[in-house]
């Protein structure tokens, strides 16, 4: 099957002024129709900028410095800024984190939803509300005519989250790229939320990207899983593999930290002996190791992976980690 | 923004492949501003303030506009009462530099004198119309409750009240002399001191050593003035700082309009006199009101730049 | 409703301690305003005086006057002005359409104008035009107003003339409603100008500041994630919200900006309030006077009023004129 959001080698750069750092190096991911890529790391791991730069939003100082993104069979990296716009909210679409502040506060659900549709589908007022009203009722929030009349401090943080899926789903993009949908909310909103993307994939073609810190979600929700450490995707697979025999010691160490996943394969893990957290923290940007950027807190790290760059080794049919030690330990 | 621009410092493409480099702080989520060395609070202050160029040449404006007032008569000793060459006289003339007004005074010797009064009205007002905000806004924000919520009325009541129209009552009834102008600009201009005061009163007293101090078994009137006071003091003192350069242009309004005291020279009172004459004799007004316009925005700049100087966090706006 | 009628009993508050400290600079004055009242008439007959001090009831003790002061006031009857011999009442009604058309017009001129050069240097925040509003802006507002006006009457009655520099209409006789209307239009256009400099210079930084905060938020970027063009970004999104400081400020400065009306009335000639309120200091004439600082708090308080309306209709969260719809039990439910 073709891809149809596909990274590639991408790097981008931020520059403080000071000195430019590379924020993302040499990503790539695949996103399949119909399928949910996992995306996870600590925070700071440049998962946000991974779907930033997909969107085409990078912040002021950001900047694509190489690599592509092909969107069906456009190159988003070198797209012009106008058909980006088209694609933007149309094709490829996305949720962000924070519910409470990602929606205007000044204007109503109606209008906030209505706004994709005439932009992409030059509906007239009448039909984008129609469509509008649809939209809030395929994200399953009560009393729908009522909330379209609303605005945004009238909603709970779950109910502003449901309308920012209702804007990311309006115009029926192929791509939605969800940061977080959860991460503000509370556990039983969050499952209210996951399971609510899952059904309307069901209903539709449509590829998620979901990021997440959280490798509980991940196995519930995603098909692949890419899992990103200090600016670099470190491991990706087929969920079902990589949560069986994690590769990565990082990988490792993240299902340690997450009970319900430790039951498994995690459990037989030498280091994952207690619960807890791998020690230290993501090094900020501009202080990664020079080699392995991992090698400070990894439990297996020798000279070789402090002096030596590694380098992506298969470890299974589709699955593959970035480790000098990856192939060994999975088969211990 | 700061240091950064003077540590030399390589761009560094492959941070994995950056030689390691002093120790920094990890990077705040948003905003990349670099850590700096601690320095003294003045000292600090001193450098923030001297980076910000239009600060200095606030500066610059203030000291030239203080020297002109104040070492300036004994260099231009004309009487700005007499009458040095025809009415009128156009500037480059032979007795007055900068031509005379309509009774043939020198313009010169009348910008030269004037600035005293001028600066001691605007200072003055500006002083008593800080001190009545701060004893209304201390109070208000200190007690707060039915206290707070009193004071505030008046303050609203103040200001609802067009200060120039109430000032303008309070000269003419009481006649237009220093005193009374002083006292009228002071009394109508305290409200948006009292606000700032009360604002600062109420962040502050919630803080711990306010609640230690009053555990410790001090009186009100002392945790007012010598506990929170001090800590309230750096905005405040910015805010009499500006409140000078209002008063002088209330001063100006209030001469234009006549009500100044025709017995002190002040610019605004050559303004006020010229100003039917303005057709005839433009440098009469246009110079009287390049001082003001100039004193008012030397001390805007270094206001703005103290404030700044203060809010390191806004001073990228 | 209820915060529209609390807000209303504030309003007749603050009304009343307006005629309350009017009177009070009636009775702090020095001599009892009958003598001066007479002064500046230039003497009067004894009846005349008898019959003035009981029109004023001056042999009543001080509450009561204070109350029979507010009961002329309520009515209506502010005395007669001194100089015009005619009530000060339709004195006043007569020049209050232009003082509230001036600071209209100059309103919304600075909103406009300061708005769009807030938006355009939050925009380009290095750009050329950004400094020269941060200038301008400091520029704006450490002029003096009256001086500015002075600076554009010596340029258009004697450089450039194509602007009238006195009065609200032409001394020659003008066609028609339009004309009339085209007539004060060309006056307005200095008095107005001048008066909007200072507030030109204010609104373009304060909106700048804001702009520059909103164009930060989260739900901008959203925005421009919904595949919005810039134009629509800032327009459809930024604008409203970045315009939230500058209505407040504008409220809050309704009494500055009459204070700068009044002297830029007495720079053009303009027959407002203002124009009024200097011609009644040169005659002394204070029932006028009194008057108009009457009246003046009454333009402040209803452009406060008008402006927390506007704020309410501005940002929904504001104003409470919609119900709120019912979350708590919904969200249990879900
Ligand atoms: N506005 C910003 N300015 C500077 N650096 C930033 C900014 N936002 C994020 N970063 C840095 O970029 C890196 C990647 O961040 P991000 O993609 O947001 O991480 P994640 O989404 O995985 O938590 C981090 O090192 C973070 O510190
Ligand atoms: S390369 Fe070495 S240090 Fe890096 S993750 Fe693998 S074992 Fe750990
Ligand atoms: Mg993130």
């Amino acid at each position: 099957m073709q891809p149809i959001l596909s990274v590639r080698d991408l790097i981008v750069e931020v520059d403080t002024g000071s000195a430019v750092h590379r924020v993302l190096d040499g990503v790539s991911l695949d996103l399949y129709p119909g399928k949910t890529l996992g995306v996870v790391g600590e925070s700071g791991c440049g998962k946000s900028m991974t779907a930033l730069a997909t969107m085409g939003l990078l912040p002021d100082r950001f900047r694509i410095a190489g690599g592509s993104i092909r969107l069906g069979d456009e190159e988003l990296t070198t797209v012009k800024p106008n058909r980006l716009r088209q694609l933007r909210g149309n094709t490829i679409s996305m949720i962000f984190q924070e519910p409470m502040t990602s929606l205007n506060p000044l204007l109503t659900v109606e209008r906030q939803i209505a706004e994709v549709v005439e932009l992409h589908q030059g509906k007239s007022a009448t039909e984008a509300r129609e469509i509008a009203l649809e939209t809030l009722r395929a994200v399953q929030i009560p009393s729908p005519e009522e909330r379209l009349a609303a605005y945004p401090h009238e909603l709970s943080g779950g109910m502003r989250q449901r309308v920012m899926i209702a804007i990311a789903l309006a115009c029926r993009p192929k791509v939605i790229i969800a940061d977080e949908p959860t991460t503000a909310l509370d556990v039983t909103v969050q499952a209210q939320i996951f399971g609510l993307l899952r059904d309307l994939q069901c209903n539709t073609d449509t590829a998620i990207m979901l990021i997440t810190h959280d490798l509980g979600a991940v196995a519930d929700m995603a098909d692949e899983v890419a899992v990103f450490y200090a600016g670099k995707s470190i491991e990706t697979g087929p969920v079902a593999d990589i949560l069986d025999h994690p590769a990565h010691p990082y990988t490792r160490g993240l299902m340690s930290c997450t009970p319900r996943l430790r039951l498994g394969a995690a459990a037989r893990l030498p280091e994952a002996g207690t619960l807890g957290e791998i020690p230290g923290m993501v090094p900020p940007l501009g202080r990664f190791p020079k080699a392995c950027r991992f090698a400070p807190r990894c439990p297996l790290a020798d000279t070789r992976c402090t002096t030596e760059a590694p380098l992506p080794v298969a470890v299974g049919p589709n699955q593959s980690a970035l480790c000098w030690h990856a192939k060994e330990e999975v088969y211990v | 923004m700061t240091d950064a621009t003077m540590e030399p410092d390589i761009a560094v493409t492959d941070p994995a492949q950056s030689p390691a480099r002093q120790p920094r702080q990890p990077m705040p989520d948003k905003g990349m501003e670099v850590p700096q060395k601690p320095a003294h609070p003045v000292t600090e202050f001193a450098r923030a303030f001297a980076r910000n160029q239009s600060a200095i040449l606030g500066l610059v404006l203030l000291i030239a506009m203080f020297a002109l007032t104040f070492i300036g008569p004994f260099f231009y000793g004309v009487d700005p009462y007499e009458m040095v060459d025809m009415p009128f006289a156009p500037p480059g003339g032979d007795y007055a530099p900068l031509g005379t007004d309509y009774i043939g005074r020198d313009i010169l010797a009348g910008i030269v004198t004037g600035g005293k009064a001028t600066l001691a009205v605007g200072a003055s007002a500006a002083f008593i119309s800080v001190v009545i905000g701060i004893l209304i806004g201390s109070i208000a924000g200190f007690f707060g409750g039915w206290i707070d919520a009193a004071l505030m009325k008046v303050t609203e009541f103040f200001q609802i009240l067009p200060a120039l129209l109430l000032a303008m009552l309070l000269v003419s009834v009481f006649g237009a002399k220093l005193l009374t102008i002083i006292l009228s600009i002071g009394i109508v201009s305290w409200p948006q001191t009292a606000r700032l005061a009360r604002a600062e009163f109420m962040r502050i007293r919630k803080l711990d050593y306010v609640a230690a101090a009053r555990t410790a078994g001090a009186k009100n009137a002392y945790l007012i003035f010598a506990v929170i006071l001090p800590a309230a003091l750096p905005p405040l003192i910015v805010a009499a700082g500006l409140a000078v350069g209002s008063a002088i242009l209330f001063e100006a309004g209030l001469s234009f309009l006549g009500l100044g005291d025709p017995n002190v020279m002040s610019w605004g009172l050559i303004i006020g006199q010229n100003r039917n004459y303005l057709l005839d004799a433009w440098w009469t007004v246009t110079l009287p009101g390049i001082a003001i316009f100039v004193t008012v925005l030397a001390i805007s700049l270094v206001g703005d730049g103290i404030n700044d100087a203060l809010n390191p966090k806004l001073r990228r706006r | 409703m209820k915060t529209l009628l609390s807000k209303l009993a504030s309003v007749v508050g603050l009304l009343f301690a307006v005629v309350a400290l009017n009177f009070l600079l009636i009775q702090f004055a020095p001599g009892d305003p009958v003598e001066v009242i007479v002064g500046e008439m230039g003497g009067a007959s004894e009846e005349l005086v008898a019959q003035m001090r009981a029109e004023y009831g001056l042999d009543k003790p001080v509450l009561v006057q204070l109350a029979i002061y507010v009961g002329k006031i309520v009515t209506g009857d502010f005395g007669l002005s001194i100089y015009y011999n005619q009530p000060v009442l339709s004195l006043i009604l007569q020049r209050l359409p232009a003082t509230v058309l001036l600071m209209l017009a100059s309103m919304t001129i600075a909103v406009v104008l300061g708005t769009f050069l807030g938006i355009f240097s939050a925009r380009h925040p290095k750009g050329l035009l950004s400094h020269f509003v941060t200038l301008f802006s400091l520029a704006g507002y450490s002029a003096p107003v009256f001086w500015t006006g002075l600076m554009l009457l010596i340029l258009f009655s004697s450089v450039w003339p194509i602007f009238p520099v006195s009065g609200m209409t032409s001394i020659r006789g003008v066609q028609g409603v339009f004309g009339y209307i085209l007539d004060v239009a060309h006056h307005l256009v200095l008095p107005a100008v001048t008066l909007s400099s200072v507030y030109i210079a204010l609104y373009s930084r304060l909106s700048r500041a804001s702009m520059l905060d909103v164009l930060g938020a989260d739900y901008i970027r959203t925005a421009r994630a919904k595949g919005l063009s810039e134009r629509q970004v800032i327009y459809g999104h930024a604008l409203r919200n970045g315009i939230i400081p500058v209505v407040t400020m504008l409220g809050l400065q309704m009494g500055q900006l009459l204070a700068g009306a009044t002297l830029v009335e007495t720079v053009f000639n303009w027959p407002g309030l203002g124009r009024l309120a200097y011609e009644s200091i040169l005659r002394r004439d204070y029932p006028t006077l009194l008057a108009i600082l009457f009246f003046s708090a009454v333009i402040v308080v209803v452009a406060n009023l008008l402006t927390d309306l506007a704020y309410g209709k501005i940002d929904p969260r504001i104003g409470g004129r919609r119900k709120p719809a019912p979350r708590k039990t919904k969200e249990a439910t879900q």
